[in-house]
């Protein structure tokens, strides 16, 4: 490794540290005050560099130049204010939860609002006027505006941290971030004060994006991206913490580049490439930090409490008319074989609505019951679906086989990282999750000897008697209906108790002599395995299969059909997995704009019927008592 | 005689879907000091909170001054003069304890500052040597007079004061409670809600007594030790 490489490398780290630390502050400084996770600021550091890119293309001179990118950001700010009285004010009350994908419904709408205003093409900003040119350093050329974002980083940590120590606004901050309640009680308009950091934190995503047009196109793509990254940088320093957020992106920013640097290394006679780490390595850093130091580097611990506000009303055995309900709908699902002489379609959709719901079964033991939110459900189906499809054209192995293969893989990704995710809680448990999809999806991607990198597989077919489509459909139906039945025995069971006692519970559970991280783990387990089922029924009823299909866009559609169904019934998830493949195979293939249409769905879902498909049936027929 | 300065009548109060009080009626006069007395868990410190803004609540009348205060946020309830001191002390342990007081700080409804930091020292003189130090390395007691310091630079008419002598040393209480006879001397009502009936004693005039949510008794301060259960 030749040194000078390394240096070229880690100024160029630093000068996307800088970039990525803007919008992780503004995340931090968010979660602090408003305990809102804002899955939208990845949206607003893309805004940031659309309108900074316009701007800067409008505006005449050095003076229009620079004068459009803090326009830009002051833009993305205003809009931040707007979106806080708008939408978050109404879902400040709800459960964490809603609010993580509600903020994420949002980052869906204004992506298509980028779309729609800037179209689907790269735009590509022009040179910033004075730092066009480069520095020599030890041999090397460097870009004079990275060396200048290397140190705008440090600038901007230095004036947010004046900011917070010596001006009234900053200490309030500081005061809110601890206890907003006690704030109020001092006469301080806390509304007012939630909108103001709200701005603030967008502002400084706008900033990121701006400052970045002379270094990257704008592009659509950029808001999940930037949005991952800063995730990783706050969870790695710690939530709320500023400094912890600047040392955790040079962290993840100089990981990178020794990565880059080493280039290929030997390891045991093998040659591994250690550039491909890149897309992993931060990754790496943040499952690291979270089993070492959960809070992260500069966090504090998490109030365990604040869970009981939202206890859900105990789960009751299935009645008479619920089962009478179950077996109509087995009967119904047995005879749409028969309707493919009418409609050709039925079958078809019937068993994406099949894969749909097992999907969803399994994310909904995990949530519901199991109380742990999981943003990366789509690394288990696709591990499934991956297993499933290697093992039948690469191993040739027949479909039953090959079928259990699949599960067995999912289960022992989930095994594997279960172990990590149930020591955590919340919103750092939502984050690790992501965090490993990301990894597995990373190494499908990238592996292509194997899995055909971004190809995917191919010809991955049934045999007989499962080659027609009835009977790939009834197979189907035959996995949906044990999974369900199977997750209705576990519910009920001494495990399933012991699980939703550690849910509402924890530190009592584990008094009462449960094991809750075991269990928990138990259940992530299954959870794991029944995604991987849906995800080998999955590949044989498509055929082919690629990173898409754990791509993070699976595993929303997963938290959306449990959300639509709703979380505290057993039922839900067959209603929301239905309602939801119905609507994406119907109106959403229909439109350009489907994101936000989705997200459009997700409000309102969150907004007007938090108890999802399944609590706004059961409040129809309790007649209103479900009130208070 | 004038309306009294807090005036609560019905008042039912939840915490999530649990209700916690049920049906309280109470009143202060200007000038008047009244305890809150009760077991554990009776309602004492949600009737502060219900007051305040901090727990869902509901009532047939709910007054300050004659106001209607019933609809109004906490920050706005503060700001018409209620001072509170909180059960925990709720000290913002980051902010030094200059900080916490600078952040209180707000004229009264008259528009007058009476809590010139001269002034706030000679009530409390622990704290004036304390000035630079950090809310979260000062002492129980310390964290008590700050907290009570800290409502008052905000210039209430009426006080909230939950369990002041809670997990403090007795010399403490003894200090808190002459700094308290003082305030009331200065015409500050009081609603103290509190265990240690010695306290009360020292300070109220009158006594109300909840009961698993609801008034159980009340009357003059002199009588209180008589109910105790």
């Amino acid at each position: 490794m030749a040194l000078d490489a390394l240096a070229f490398q880690m100024i160029n780290g630093l000068a996307s540290a800088s970039g990525l630390f803007f919008v992780a502050a503004g995340l931090s400084i968010i979660f602090g005050v408003t305990r809102i996770v804002n899955m939208a600021h990845g949206a607003f550091y893309m805004l940031g560099l659309y309108l900074a890119v316009t701007l800067a293309d409008r505006l005449p001179g050095p003076l229009g130049y620079w004068g459009g990118l803090l326009l830009a950001a002051l833009a993305v700010g205003l809009l931040g204010a707007a979106v806080e009285v708008l939408l978050l004010r109404r879902i400040y009350h709800v459960p964490e939860l809603y609010q993580l994908v509600a903020t994420f419904a949002l980052a869906l709408i204004l992506n298509d609002a980028a779309l729609w205003l800037w179209g689907p093409e790269d735009l590509l900003g022009p040179r910033a006027p004075g730092l066009k040119g480069s520095v020599e350093l030890i041999g090397r050329r460097l870009p004079e505006y990275d060396v200048f974002l290397a140190f705008a980083g440090p600038a901007v940590l230095l004036a947010l941290h004046l900011l917070m120590k010596r001006t009234r606004f900053g200490r309030t901050v500081r005061a809110a971030t601890q206890d907003r309640e006690m704030v109020a009680a001092l006469g301080i308009n806390e509304a007012l004060l939630f909108t103001a950091v709200f701005a603030l934190g967008a502002f400084l995503a706008g900033l990121g994006g701006a400052l970045q047009t002379a270094r990257e196109p704008a592009n659509l793509n950029l808001d999940l991206a930037v949005l991952g990254d800063a995730f990783v940088v706050v969870v790695i320093g710690g939530m709320g913490s500023i400094p912890g957020a600047y040392l955790a992106a040079v962290l993840v920013a100089l990981v990178k580049a020794l990565c880059i640097a080493l280039g290929t290394v030997e390891i045991a006679g093998l040659a591994f490439n250690m550039s491909k780490l890149t897309l992993v390595a931060e990754f790496l850093v943040m499952a690291l930090v979270l089993v070492l130091r959960p809070q992260g580097l500069f966090g504090r611990p998490q109030a365990a409490a604040a869970r009981a506000a939202a206890s859900e009303a105990p789960l009751r055995p299935m009645g008479g008319t619920g089962r009478a309900l179950a077996l109509a709908a087995l009967a119904v699902a047995l005879a749409v074989p028969a309707l493919a002489t009418v409609w050709a379609y039925a079958p078809v959709l019937a068993l994406d609505m099949l894969i749909a719901v097992t999907f969803a079964a399994s994310l909904h033991l995990l949530m519901g019951p199991g109380g742990m939110a999981s943003f990366g459900h789509a690394a288990y189906f696709g591990l499934g679906a991956y297993g499933t499809a290697l093992a039948a054209t690469g191993l040739g192995l027949p479909t039953l086989p090959a079928f259990a293969v699949g599960i067995l893989a999912a289960g022992a990704g989930a095994l594997l990282f279960g172990w990590f995710c149930v020591r955590l809680e919340g919103v750092y448990l939502a984050m690790l999750t992501l965090a490993f999809a990301q990894i597995v999806w990373s190494v499908v991607f990238q592996w292509e000897e194997v899995t055909g990198g971004s190809n995917g597989l191919i010809g991955i077919w049934p045999d007989w008697p499962f080659d027609s489509r009835a009977g790939l459909y009834l197979a189907a139906l035959a996995v949906t209906v044990a999974g369900l039945y199977l997750i209705r025995r576990l519910i009920f069971a001494p495990f399933g108790h012991a699980l939703r006692a550690g849910r509402d519970a924890r530190m009592r559970a584990e008094a009462s002599g449960i094991d809750v991280a075991r269990i928990r783990w138990l259940a992530f387990t299954a959870s794991g395995m029944l995604a991987g089922a849906a995800g080998g029924l999955y590949a044989f009823a498509k055929g082919s299969i690629s990173p898409e299909t754990l791509a993070v866009g699976r595993s929303i559609d997963a938290l959306v059909m449990v959300l639509l169904g709703g979380l505290a019934s057993p039922a839900g998830p067959v209603l929301g997995a239905g309602a939801f493949t119905l609507l994406q195979d119907t109106v959403m293939r229909e439109t350009d704009y489907w994101r936000a249409l989705l997200g459009a769905l997700i409000l309102a879902l969150v907004l007007l019927f938090p108890g999802g498909i399944a609590g706004g049936l059961s409040r129809l027929f309790a007649g209103g008592r479900a009130d208070g | 005689m004038s309306a009294p300065l807090l005036e609560i009548d019905g008042l039912d109060a939840w915490y999530g879907p649990a209700q916690a009080l049920f049906g309280l009626s109470l009143t202060v006069a200007r000038g008047e000091a009244v305890a809150l007395i009760g077991r554990n868990g009776a309602g004492k410190s949600t009737s502060l909170k219900a007051v305040m803004g901090l727990v869902r609540r509901r009532a047939r009348r709910l007054a300050l001054d004659g106001a209607d205060i019933s609809a109004l946020t906490t920050h706005r309830i503060a700001r018409l003069g209620v001072g509170y001191v909180p059960e925990d002390r709720r000290i913002f342990t980051d902010l030094t304890m200059e900080e916490n007081i600078g952040l209180a700080r707000r004229p009264g409804r008259d528009g007058a500052d009476r809590w010139p930091l001269e002034r706030l020292f000679a009530l409390f003189p622990n704290l004036a040597d304390l000035r630079g130090r950090r809310g979260g390395a000062m002492s129980g007691g310390e964290q008590q007079m700050l907290a009570v310091a800290r409502a008052l630079v905000g210039n209430p008419e009426l006080l909230l004061l939950d369990e002041p002598s809670e997990g403090v040393a007795p010399i403490i209480v003894e200090q808190m409670t002459a700094a308290l006879r003082e305030l009331k001397a200065t015409g500050l009502s009081i609603l103290l809600s509190e265990q240690n009936v010695a306290l009360c004693e020292e300070l109220c005039d009158r006594a109300y007594r909840i009961d698993q949510g609801e008034l159980g008794w009340s009357g003059p301060m002199a009588a209180a030790r008589l109910t105790a259960d």
